[in-house]
């Protein structure tokens, strides 16, 4: 492009601006990460900001006796594993065939899965469901019941549409291939950009769900990271207790209450990590995924 | 956003066969999606069935079926109730002030974005702005509570270093909105952009070169060409968020839900939860969702057919 005038100044304003918006994001980011890292009364009185103040661990190892933590972050990862599997295969069979031109009564079954975005049964008559159908307090509650996201089946199927060429198949079809070879031999193959994307918005959506959890499960031993870190994070606000106890008692008290608080600094990153690393690591394919999907509508 | 139909006719009507022989060709393709359907069946359309029980008395040893009907009388045992007029105006206030406040900034993030020549700092502001998103909701509460907490959060730190008073803001009713919106658009600005910014690519170089010969500025060219390019994306999220505005999320505000706060706190979602869950209320629960899903499809019918008729952009 041509460079105008005021180009200078302008751009310097955007980075400005640009600077500015990470800014916004990162502080928060850091903040939490150094105050995980802080002496408990540092954070407390609120003497840290960007970089941690009396460097300790303390927080992280707390953090490794909580066995429930632990039993949880197992569970999320079991989870979420199981439950990523089935979308990805549910939504990849299912686009494939919606993706072919020759498919008779794709128009039907297209509808068919629509529907259910805009109307559905609700809370409590899938509720009765799920439960007439035994799978209450068991692990396949949280992933049957939204095993098939007709969004992200509607995304893969452009994708497919787009950027594989049809001709592809057909030459495979002449060199005697059936569906199920094409499908195995020569679109999983080339459809890694989507799977990626696929892996991570399903993968997240398990990891991070807490509701299904909240309303199915019952046995403690069953329950997902998330709950846990409801009870620490959100249902253990304590107020109050401080005014009961003696001036020695009120002491230790006070650096119980300290470091509690610093543990859940440590929960945020201990609970976040995972999928901040994986996000990173897939990243690259995201623009296109999302791309795939905004740019076709 | 692909929420559209395919072009079907004229693509299925390319060989006319019979349906025997058509099955026999296609039968794997079938196979493929027939797992799914019977998912889809059973998870989303059985329950469409059991929705009858908003018009019954739902008894679990007489099942669906056997419950008696008592007919509307749930609806407008709602609609009579003390708490129906709160529950829909949290409920819509909730969301509106959110859409006021959150809409426009991943629009305005995305041209400063778009304006960026450097690759790597466009790319790592991309990469930074999106990782918010990636926080669970009850992470992110807990991320609330920590910083506002009145003796040991950080943001009453501040306040106190610059001479303010400490505000309990959890404690408090007002802050549950400000709270609630500004959170949320921590985490969820970067994300909502990446569709903008995707959209931007599809800007035609040609009108931009034609404008600088013009004499147009970077701003005038942001403002006539840019802003048009993502208008249609825009508008179709926008009709989104407007077909939702009845139908907000139910986990965050759940966790951000103290016995203080709960005089706005308290939407439709959480209370029905409560009805069905804590209180038992199964018909009462399915008939306030029921009237709620209606209203919503209602909205979303509106929302669409005005756009159609403007600017000719649908959801269909």
């Amino acid at each position: 492009m041509v460079k105008g005038k005021n180009d200078y100044i302008f751009n310097f304003i955007i980075n400005f601006l640009g600077f500015i918006i990470i800014c916004s994001v990162l502080f928060v980011l850091l903040f939490i990460i150094s105050a995980s890292f802080s002496d408990p009364r540092e954070v407390v009185l609120g003497n840290v900001f960007l970089f941690p103040k009396g460097f300790n661990l303390d927080a992280y190892k707390t953090l490794i006796e909580k066995a429930d933590l632990w039993m949880g972050y197992k569970n999320s990862i079991i989870y979420t594993i199981v439950g990523t599997l089935i979308n990805v295969s549910l939504t990849m069979l299912t686009a494939y065939p919606l993706s072919r031109r020759d498919f008779k009564g794709k128009g039907i079954i297209t509808i068919f899965f629509m529907f259910t975005m805009y109307f559905s049964g609700g809370l409590v008559p899938t509720f009765i469901l799920v439960k007439s159908l035994g799978m209450y307090n068991s692990m396949w509650s949280l992933l049957l019941p939204g095993a098939v996201s007709t969004y992200n089946i509607i995304i893969c199927r452009t994708f497919l549409q787009t950027s594989i060429p049809y001709e592809i198949q057909e030459s495979a079809k002449i060199d005697g291939f059936n569906d199920f070879g094409i499908f195995f031999k020569i679109i999983l193959p080339l459809s890694g950009p989507i799977i990626a994307v696929l892996v991570m918005f399903y993968a997240l959506g398990h990891w991070n769900n807490y509701f299904s959890a909240l309303i199915y499960l019952t046995d403690r031993k069953k329950y997902p990271l998330q709950i846990f870190l409801s009870e620490i994070l959100v249902r253990s606000q304590q107020v109050g207790i401080e005014q009961m106890m003696s001036d020695e008692d009120l002491l230790a008290a006070q650096k119980q209450a300290d470091q509690a608080e610093l543990l859940k600094y440590a929960l945020v990153i201990v609970s976040s990590l995972p999928f901040m690393i994986l996000y990173l690591m897939l990243q690259k394919y995201f623009v296109k995924g999302i791309m795939v999907g905004a740019i076709k509508g | 956003m692909t929420i559209r139909l395919n072009n079907i006719k004229g693509q299925t009507q390319i060989k006319k066969k019979s349906f025997a022989k058509r099955l026999k060709n296609n039968y794997q393709l079938y196979l493929m999606v027939l797992p799914a359907i019977t998912l889809v069946f059973i998870f989303s359309y059985v329950p469409i069935y059991g929705m009858q029980i908003a018009f019954k008395d739902f008894n679990a040893k007489l099942g669906i079926w056997g419950s008696p009907w008592v007919g509307l009388e749930h609806i407008f045992k709602f609609i009579k109730s003390p708490y129906f007029y709160k529950l829909m105006w949290n409920t819509f206030s909730i969301n509106f002030y959110s859409l006021i406040c959150s809409f426009p900034i991943p629009i305005i993030i995305s041209l400063i974005v778009n304006e960026i020549t450097n690759a790597r700092y466009k790319k790592a502001l991309q990469t930074i702005i999106c990782a918010p998103h990636f926080i669970s909701t009850v992470v992110m509460v807990g991320i609330i509570f920590l910083f506002t907490s009145e003796s040991k959060g950080i943001i009453n730190s501040v306040l106190d270093m610059l001479g303010f008073e400490r505000i309990p803001f959890m404690a408090k009713a007002e802050w549950f909105r400000p709270i609630y919106i500004i959170s949320g658009i921590w985490q969820n600005f970067g994300w909502t952009s990446i569709i903008y910014i995707a959209a931007l690519t599809g800007v035609d170089i040609e009108m931009h070169e034609a404008a600088i010969i013009d004499g147009a500025t970077r701003l005038q060219r942001i403002w006539h060409i840019n802003l048009p390019t993502i208008k249609p994306t825009i508008i179709i999220l926008l009709l989104m968020n407007m077909g939702r505005m009845l139908n907000v999320g139910f986990e965050k505000i759940y966790l951000m839900q103290l016995p203080l706060n709960q005089d706005v706190s308290e939407v439709i979602a959480t209370y029905t939860y409560k009805i069905a869950f804590e209180g038992g209320s199964f018909s009462y629960g399915t008939s306030i969702g029921l009237f709620i899903n209606v209203i919503n499809l209602i909205l979303l019918l509106i929302f669409n057919n005005i756009s159609k008729s403007v600017n000719d952009v649908s959801l269909w």
